[in-house]
């Protein structure tokens, strides 16, 4: 239990994988336009990376070394194929605004250096707990660069309007430009923070 | 399709929907690999060498493998299948016939696997029903347009690495910063639709 908080600390502090790590940029960039489709986003992307880590990490001993990027391809790409096709069940408007970043959710660099780095050297459960410290630390990062886009952006949160009619939303934000201002303050914020800490 | 709509299209995806700065696909290489004009060269060559096959294989696949036998949901699955072992192809070829190449273009080929401008120029193609010569058409100059971006990007980059900046600026939050004002120019070319 303890090894698992520290995980988690680490997925969505320390070893952040899109403010630390830098990963899984395009994502990150491109769905942050409001908090819906950040969390949206961040949670399919948490399923796959929790399914997938399990499915590797249980056929760890039997996928031979030479074809493995492969193997955790088509792994992942079946896991992304469900995700996808539920959200277009259930949620229709999720799917619908997030359009071609769902299916793209296979080429996500976090998934496959997940189970590249973690899945394919642990155990299932320790694999389970990292793909889910990783997805949640992802949600995170989305949801702070959505939540200071749709302010600024479009003045709403969660699409109810924050302020009054005299509001005049700087539209930049939610434009991609301002995807990666936002992206390149909020780093700057968090090695700011990380050093404060080492020193 | 007319020469002129496969102009527009291309013009289309060069400029105005530019595949890294308006739709934010391939931006992991576009961050990483732009460090050096001379790697963002090689990797926008590779990766209009790939994208220009990948496009023309996976309309391949998809009209004649996928829509016949009522496949449709398996096109995520079909196509990163394809683009892996096209990468690897297209690798194993090189090494082989043009040494010259491969040794330029080596390093960055198992990269483009990942590159999400791949997949997502399949995936594009089939939504905007485009026919064989718009698919390859509409991934070569998305791949033109990815190039541009990368190797400005990269020049910009070098020059930044003699900038003087904030420290907690340095490195990558001052190129994401500049990256922002590269997709601001490029909002400039919105007004570009003529056609």
């Amino acid at each position: 239990m303890k090894k698992f908080l520290q995980q988690l600390y680490e997925g969505i502090f320390t070893n952040n994988p899109v403010f630390v790590q830098l990963i899984g940029m395009c994502p990150t960039l491109a769905t942050t336009t409001s908090l819906q489709n950040g969390i949206g986003m961040g949670l399919a992307a948490t399923a796959v990376l929790i399914c997938s880590n399990a499915v590797i990490s249980l056929l760890r001993k039997l996928i031979p070394s030479k074809v493995r990027i492969a193997a955790y391809i088509t792994i992942i790409a079946g896991f992304v194929t469900a995700v996808d096709l539920l959200i277009q069940a259930y949620l229709p408007d999720l799917s619908k605004s997030l359009g071609l970043f769902i299916p793209l959710i296979v080429v996500n660099c976090i998934i496959l250096a997940r189970a590249e780095a973690f899945a394919s050297k642990n155990g299932v459960l320790p694999s389970i707990g990292d793909g889910l410290a990783m997805g949640l630390g992802f949600t995170f990062a989305l949801c702070v660069l959505s939540t200071i886009r749709e302010i600024l952006g479009a003045g709403t949160l969660m699409g109810y309007p924050l302020f009054g009619d005299s509001f005049q939303p700087a539209i930049l934000m939610i434009l991609p430009a301002g995807g990666f201002l936002t992206l390149g303050f909020v780093i700057a914020l968090f090695q700011k923070l990380l050093k404060k800490k080492g020193a | 399709m007319s020469f002129t709509e496969l102009f527009s299209l291309a013009l289309g995806a060069i400029l105005m929907e530019n595949f890294v700065l308006v739709k934010f696909l391939g931006c992991c290489p576009f961050l990483g690999v732009s460090k050096k004009t001379e790697t963002a060269v090689g990797m926008g060559m590779a990766v209009i060498f790939v994208m220009t096959v990948a496009s023309a294989a996976t309309y391949l696949v998809n009209e004649y493998v996928l829509l016949r036998f009522d496949l449709e949901y398996m096109q995520t699955v079909a196509f990163i299948l394809i683009i892996a072992s096209l990468v690897q192809f297209v690798e194993m070829f090189l090494m082989k016939a043009m040494p010259a190449l491969y040794q330029a273009l080596g390093i960055y080929l198992p990269l483009i696997t990942t590159n999400c401008a791949v997949l997502g120029v399949a995936l594009l193609n089939v939504q905007q029903e485009l026919n064989f010569i718009g698919s390859v058409v509409y991934g070569f100059s998305a791949a033109v347009g990815f190039t541009l971006a990368i190797v400005l990007f990269a020049s910009v980059r070098e020059r930044l690495e003699f900038a003087e900046c904030p420290p907690s600026f340095e490195g990558f939050p001052i190129a994401l910063i500049s990256a922002s004002l590269l997709a601001m120019a490029f909002m400039g070319f919105q007004g570009l639709k003529i056609f």
